[in-house]
């Protein structure tokens, strides 16, 4: 007799090389225009099979419009587009949405009332084989049981996982994601942020997320794409879209920014929190430019505790405390007026109206020349 | 510090999304729209080639016929506000006893077709009338003649000024009641105080309803052609009995059609107006019931009056009639057939009615743009023209191009389709409205065609609304008077035509059982309307 020991069945997404990889989407040169409204503007990317990709934008920068051009809802302007290496966007070319083998996730989940959930996760599939796919996914989503219920019947993150088990059952090419999360309250979104990714994660699915809201996008994506009106600022792993944002815009609008005003001497900006390096190319010496420092970089002194006085342009005032549970950001408001945010854990906090000077231990930050447009 | 809310105002939403529709929807659309305009259309054909169209609406016996009729639209629209407005003060804002019964009871005329009221009040007041046989063994042969305007104005008033009531009582119940306590803080009493700043802001109500008033007295046949008074409906149909020539009936339509579009105009546009008038907006907060006092004898006793004339004497003349009916023996199977025939052509014509009211409602839901909106504001002429301008018009059409459709039950349907879609593309509209475009377009990146997403998708989720639409098309249907008249094939008796030619020839006992059916179907519609104003 023998022991015989069965590997898990747990199939990984391959780590090869990206030119190996085949790609789930490419778009080209995408445009889409809406009378005077540029929606979408000259956006090329590439999303390669397995990968999760968030597309983040303040309301109104073209996301979903992207969205909604990958799903054919809408025709591009110019450009092309796609899917699985085969063509579905272009000059001469239309597929409509019914033969792109995409998914969809809406915000409001978009279950057909008058089916029950195995009746909406059978939706997109063939007759044949249909009960058992269907009971593989119930089960995948962790809905087992439930199969008879109708939508009405179920709970808002319930709803998302019926929605997610009908868009994932015929094995689309790419599944699109527009604001799965918004409708859940707080709490319920980040449990389900988890399950979702773990559960595209377990089918092997590629993903597109569009989102405005830079948590779920940084949390849940391997690459995060940000669009402001019409175009792409950037695209890069969660990690380097925070520390080295390529504009003034991305570092606003993922995570909060103090874009403190400085001049550079021997290459090194002068500010009046310390002198930086600057990431990336040198700068002229006498160039007026921004540094970007996130508010957990900033460390405050009270004035009250410094052995010499300081310089009194130094010096900033707490003028607001903002809490967050573990930590406590503080707005720093200096002699010019202009202010800062730093963030101190809970149980260093300081009073509203103390006098405090602040530095920073990062060595390189991202400098921004000022007069740049971004 | 960039702050985030100026990056998330940066940039600007884009504009509605109208996706071409597909070539089959608009299809279908188009052929709808060309339907509800083909009367019109063929009217002004007719008018437009003959040579002597102008000296016939100069004719003194035309101008004859627009000035009776509206001197009667007048009389009426104005009878029906000075009984609409009491009565929907009296129910909406006084402390009178049974308010929710006078209000259900005075809404209740509404809904009698007006051919009913017609019979009612020659039935129960005509020369040879119920009364004049209660009144009998007193030596009463015969009571003062009431036909022509007398009559005709007494039944349109009577069974059309609950439009009045029903606008006047919904800004009532709507006012602030600050603005009255604050006229009665200053120290004008009850009476200035409604004269003065109550009636000022019920006026765009009042207007309101006394322009649908004006639209039905305008329109109406049944009434006037029993009551025998020469309005442009009667006339017309007479013109069209008595001439093979179609162009004076058609001049005479087209005039008729001109002054309700005159009547429409007016109410679309105070509509728009009224509609800023009501920006009170927030919380509503009901009014206290004023106190009527010693003032609540003669109140009751005028709500008594016209509920008596309205609701009591029309039922009681049908159960007079149907009592001296079986007592001659009259039989009740006589109304069989025509029960059948109602209800087989009201069915056909609201399946019909919802199946075409689907293309125009997802025209105008799902692909709003130039050619939606043409094509429901077309199916809306339906809803704009008389039954009879939609009946000549289609007898003219047939009997000229296509003699082998004339007096057969596909003609009779198209034009009750023509007449009652606009009531079915209303419902689907509405219920497609409720429909997230969202599940369309999941069921379309799920493999589905637009067509077979309407099917397997829209349609079976909005069921319930296509089945009320159908309902509510087929209580109006089983009313409809002149298009049947005009239209339907020989010896095919509705209820309505029924009711009318009994009436006409004074069989009055022959016509009181097919008014009490009518009355039973015209009490279903009323329950409709009230649970879907519910609904909403």
């Amino acid at each position: 007799m023998t022991a015989t020991i069965e590997a898990p069945a747990v199939t990984m997404a391959p780590m090869t090389e990206p030119d190996s990889t085949p790609l789930a989407l490419r778009t080209l040169s995408l445009a889409k225009r809406f009378g005077e409204v540029v929606a979408v503007d000259d956006v090329t990317l590439e999303l390669p099979r397995g990968e999760f990709l968030g597309v983040l934008g303040p309301s109104g920068c073209g996301k979903t419009t992207l969205l909604r051009l990958v799903a054919g809802f809408e025709r591009p302007d110019a450009g092309g587009i796609e899917i699985d290496g085969q063509a579905v966007s272009g000059p001469r070319r239309n597929v409509p949405p019914e033969s792109r083998r995409i998914g969809m996730v809406f915000q409001e989940s978009a279950l057909f009332p008058h089916l029950d959930v195995g009746g909406n996760i059978a939706f997109g599939l063939p007759r044949r084989g249909r009960a058992t796919r269907v009971a593989e996914l119930v089960a995948l989503v962790g809905l087992a049981g439930l199969q008879h219920r109708m939508p009405h019947e179920l709970s808002g993150g319930q709803q998302q996982r019926v929605a997610l088990a009908r868009a994932l059952a015929p094995d689309p090419a790419l599944i699109l994601f527009d604001e799965p999360f918004s409708s859940l309250d707080a709490t319920l979104r980040s449990q389900l942020r988890g399950e979702v990714r773990d559960i595209l994660r377990v089918a092997g699915a590629t993903a597109l997320f569009v989102t405005h809201d830079q948590g779920e996008a940084l949390e849940i994506s391997d690459r995060v794409a940000v669009m402001r009106a019409g175009r792409i600022e950037q695209i890069s792993t969660p990690d380097e879209l925070y520390l080295r944002p390529i504009n003034r815009f991305v570092a606003g609008f993922v995570g909060e920014a103090n874009l403190l005003p400085g001049e550079v001497r021997h290459g090194e900006v002068q500010t009046m929190v310390g002198r930086f390096r600057a990431a990336g190319d040198a700068l002229a010496d006498g160039t007026r430019a921004e540094v970007l420092l996130r508010p957990e970089q900033l460390h405050m002194l009270p004035v009250a505790r410094l052995s010499s006085p300081p310089r009194p342009e130094s010096v900033l005032t707490i003028v607001r405390r903002v809490f967050h549970g573990s930590e406590v950001h503080h707005v720093l408001r200096s002699e010019t007026g202009l202010e800062i945010e730093a963030a101190t854990p809970s149980s260093a906090t300081l009073a509203v109206g103390t006098e405090v000077i602040a530095h920073a231990r990062a060595k390189e930050v991202p400098v921004y020349p000022t007069g740049d447009d971004a | 510090m960039v702050t985030l809310a100026s990056l998330r105002a940066a940039g600007t939403r884009p504009g509605a999304r109208t996706p071409a529709p597909p070539a089959w929807l608009v299809g279908a659309g188009v052929l709808v729209a060309m339907l509800g305009l083909l009367p019109i259309a063929y009217l002004l054909i007719l008018a437009g080639t003959s040579e002597d169209a102008t000296s016939l609406v100069l004719r003194d016996r035309t101008l004859g016929v627009l000035g009776r009729t509206l001197l009667l639209a007048a009389i009426v629209t104005s009878a029906s506000v000075l009984i609409g407005v009491p009565v929907a003060w009296l129910t909406a804002r006084s402390d009178l006893p049974g308010r929710r019964w006078w209000t259900i009871i005075t809404l209740l005329p509404l809904v009698v077709p007006s051919y009913v009221g017609g019979y009612a009040v020659v039935a129960a007041f005509g020369p040879r009338g119920a009364l004049q046989s209660l009144l009998e063994p007193f030596g009463v042969e015969r009571l003062p003649d009431l036909y022509g305007l007398p009559g005709a104005a007494l039944a349109l008033t009577l069974f059309s000024f609950p439009y009045v009531v029903l606008s006047v009582r919904a800004t009532l119940l709507r006012l602030d009641p600050a603005f009255e306590e604050v006229s009665r803080s200053l120290g004008r009493g009850p009476w200035r105080t409604f004269l003065t700043v109550t009636l000022p802001q019920l006026r765009p109500a009042i207007t309101s309803g006394a322009l649908l008033v004006a639209l039905y007295s305008l329109a109406d046949f049944g009434a006037v052609s029993l009551l025998q008074f020469d309005s442009f409906t009667r006339a017309i149909y007479v013109q069209y009995r008595a001439s093979f020539d179609p162009t004076l009936a058609a001049v005479l339509a087209l005039m008729l059609v001109a002054c309700t579009a005159g009547v429409l105009l007016a109410e679309s546009r105070l509509r728009g107006r009224g509609r800023y008038h009501r920006s009170g907006g927030g919380s509503s907060r009901p009014a206290t019931p004023v106190r009527l006092g010693a003032w609540r004898w003669p109140a009751l006793v005028f709500l008594g009056l016209v509920v008596g004339l309205a609701v009591v004497v029309p039922v009681g003349t049908i159960g007079f009639w149907l009592a001296r009916g079986v007592s001659v023996g009259e039989s009740f199977a006589t109304v069989w057939g025509p029960t059948l025939n109602s209800v087989l052509a009201s069915g056909l014509a609201a399946v019909l009615a919802v199946l075409a009211s689907i293309p125009v409602a997802v025209l105008a839901v799902r692909h709003r743009g130039a050619l939606a909106a043409l094509v429901e504001r077309a199916t809306y002429a339906g809803f704009a023209l008389p039954g009879i301008v939609i009946g000549l018009a289609f007898v003219f059409v047939a009997a000229r191009y296509l003699p082998f459709v004339y007096q057969t039950l596909p003609l009779l349907l198209v034009a009750y389709l023509v007449r009652f879609v606009p009531e079915a593309v209303g419902v689907t509209r509405a219920s497609l409205l409720q429909v997230s475009p969202r599940l369309e377009e999941v069921a379309r990146t799920l493999g589905r065609s637009p067509a077979r997403v309407l099917r397997e998708v829209t349609l079976p989720i909005i069921r319930p609304g296509l089945a009320a639409g159908g309902a509510l098309v087929f209580l109006t249907a089983m009313k409809e008077l002149p298009t049947t008249i005009l239209l339907a094939p020989t010896g095919f008796d509705t209820l309505a035509v029924r009711i009318w030619s009994a009436t006409s020839e004074g069989f009055f006992a022959r016509a009181a059982p097919p008014a009490l059916l009518m009355v039973v179907v015209a009490a279903g519609s009323l329950w409709f309307v009230l649970r879907q104003e519910r609904s909403r």
